[in-house]
């Protein structure tokens, strides 16, 4: 559509700009303040230029709750994005018992995170719960309380239950928008599934994928409640991602200089990995 | 045609299951858990469920978080509104820059501005009130709003405007009159995922509130934690969480996928 120039439209903007800004602009400061400075209440500042953010960037905690959380992110996504495109492929395009599919599959999607959290840890008890009393009779070792291994499985496995849905609701609705004229041309050209898959449906849906890649990296790269609730983080260190980690520092031990350090680390991070993703995708656009 | 549904099957049964195990979990006794697994409920109760509905504890916190959501559906949806038309109908200066910046709170992370939150919301004594939960979310709400709502204005002739302008409508008269009832389907997606994001964030309604405004969510952690470990009072708590969400999204299942959809990136 061609816009037209009008610099009246930030009158329309502003008050998004205000709202976002007091929720956004402040605290951020508030943050930067605690990044760069020591304090002892009373309000109290001592300048400490960059040493919370040296500290941070050499210690090991950091470096590891990094690493679990770049693994963590990396398997769900490469578990939820085929799996979601797989069973969006599957869907009738039309049909009475679409709609129906379409809300039971949204269902997890707006359950409260600690409850999808207390959720899991009952489904998962080893002696009590639906999953892990079938695991357990069927002979298998499970504890998700105790083993490493197990309770980073049912991490992973209840964001998928979680999340592995809107990235069927956002396939679904890319796949829905693909003419059947293109699909008799394919046909009449003999073409295999795959290639009617490879040349025709992925195509179509790139941008739809785009959107739930970035949604799912930036919210599985945030998690907190779910994992909190469901293992506290334990057993022992295992399944602490940044979040955690960061809430333990800030919260917990009260150290505000190098919790704060670590948020603006942990924005920038964010941050530089959507820009990256985002500006490889739009320039694939545009060749 | 039959095989056709076995994939989707077989993904619900597995999406069922724990919603299933919660939900037959708050019909059992406290000594029925604690005895073992069992598929059914032996001994049907809905005790958990009358103390639910019967303490005040419990069932405000329902009305805390729906308020709070309600108060944010509303406050998003009328401001990005207006600013979600500027960006769909007219270029101006730094408007690409300024999409961008509203888009990166998306993607702030809540466990950072925690604490930032709670200095500032005490600081201008908005401390466990449920406005201050609904601003809070604001944060993540608006960019989400405004990126749903371009989308679907962006769908929309502009000859629908210039129309209206020939006819000697004001800009706010079409605005209200004309605009906003046709892109009713796009506002009712926003609404839906402002109500969605709302009603399942729990880590920032947690820290700004206390006592008055305390969301469900939190209120079952801290009985889960001190009254030692009832389970089944838990699974009723949360099986309720569900209804909400299960209502709302019956009203919009034509469009949810959509609203993505059609939202730029």
């Amino acid at each position: 559509m061609l816009k037209t120039t009008n610099q009246k439209a930030w009158w329309l903007v502003t008050p998004v700009l205000l709202l976002v800004a007091f929720n956004a602009f402040i605290p951020l400061m508030t943050v930067v303040n605690y990044a760069f400075q020591e304090t002892f209440g009373n309000n109290q500042f001592f300048w400490e230029g960059t040493t919370w953010f040296e500290k941070v960037l050499r210690s090991e905690r950091f470096h590891d709750a990094l690493g679990r959380q770049m693994l963590f992110t990396g398997m769900i996504l490469v578990i939820e994005i085929p799996l979601g495109i797989a069973v969006a492929l599957s869907m009738p395009r039309k049909g009475p018992w679409v709609s129906v599919c379409l809300v039971l599959m949204a269902l997890p999607l707006l359950i409260p995170w600690n409850v999808v959290g207390a959720m899991w840890n009952i489904f998962a008890l080893p002696d009590i719960g639906l999953l892990g009393y079938s695991l357990n009779s069927m002979g298998f070792d499970y504890n998700f309380t105790r083993q490493p291994v197990s309770a980073w499985m049912t991490t992973v496995l209840m964001d998928v239950w979680h999340w592995t849905s809107l990235v069927v609701l956002l396939s679904y609705a890319g796949l829905c928008s693909i003419p059947d004229a293109y699909y008799q041309a394919a046909h009449i050209d003999g073409a295999s599934p795959w290639a009617v898959f490879r040349y025709i449906q992925l195509p179509k849906m790139k941008r739809v994928l785009t959107i739930a890649i970035l949604l799912r990296f930036m919210d599985s790269f945030m998690i907190y409640t779910e994992p909190f609730v469901l293992t506290g983080g334990g057993p022992g260190n295992t399944t602490t991602f940044l979040s955690i980690d960061l809430v333990k520092i800030a919260l917990g031990q009260f150290d505000l200089g190098p919790a704060a350090a670590m948020s603006l680390i942990y924005f920038l991070v964010v941050l530089l990995i959507c820009w990256v993703f985002y500006t490889v995708m739009m320039r694939n656009e545009d060749q | 045609m039959n095989k056709k549904w076995i994939v989707p099957s077989l993904y619900i049964l597995f999406l069922m299951l724990p919603i299933y195990g919660l939900i037959s979990m708050s019909f059992k006794t406290t000594n029925e858990i604690l005895g073992g697994f069992s598929f059914f409920p032996q001994n049907f109760t809905l005790e958990n469920y009358i103390t639910i509905f019967t303490d005040p504890t419990w069932y405000n916190g329902y009305i805390n978080s729906l308020i709070y959501v309600c108060i944010n559906t509303v406050i998003t949806i009328s401001v990005a509104l207006p600013a979600a038309y500027a960006f769909s109908r007219y270029r101006f200066l730094g408007d690409k820059h300024l999409f961008f910046w509203l888009l990166t709170n998306r993607m702030a992370p809540p466990a950072v501005f925690a604490l930032p939150f709670f200095q500032l919301y005490s600081a201008i004594e908005l401390f466990d009130t449920h406005l201050a939960v609904a601003l809070a979310h604001c944060l993540f709400n608006i960019p989400l709003a405004v990126w749903i709502l371009e989308g679907f204005m962006s769908g929309i002739p502009k000859e629908l405007d210039e129309t209206a302008y020939l006819d000697g409508y004001s800009f706010w008269r079409f605005f209200v009159r004309i605009f906003i009832p046709t892109i009713a389907a796009g506002i009712g997606v926003a609404a839906f995922f402002c109500f969605m994001y709302s009603w399942v964030e729990l880590l920032l309604a947690k820290t700004l509130t206390s006592v008055n405004a305390k969301p469900i969510a939190a209120i079952m952690t801290r009985t889960a934690s001190t009254a030692g470990y009832e389970l089944g009072l838990l699974a009723a708590a949360g099986s309720l969480t569900i209804i909400p969400g299960a209502f709302v999204i019956y009203f919009v299942r034509n469009y949810i996928a959509k609203g993505f959809a059609m939202g730029r990136v």
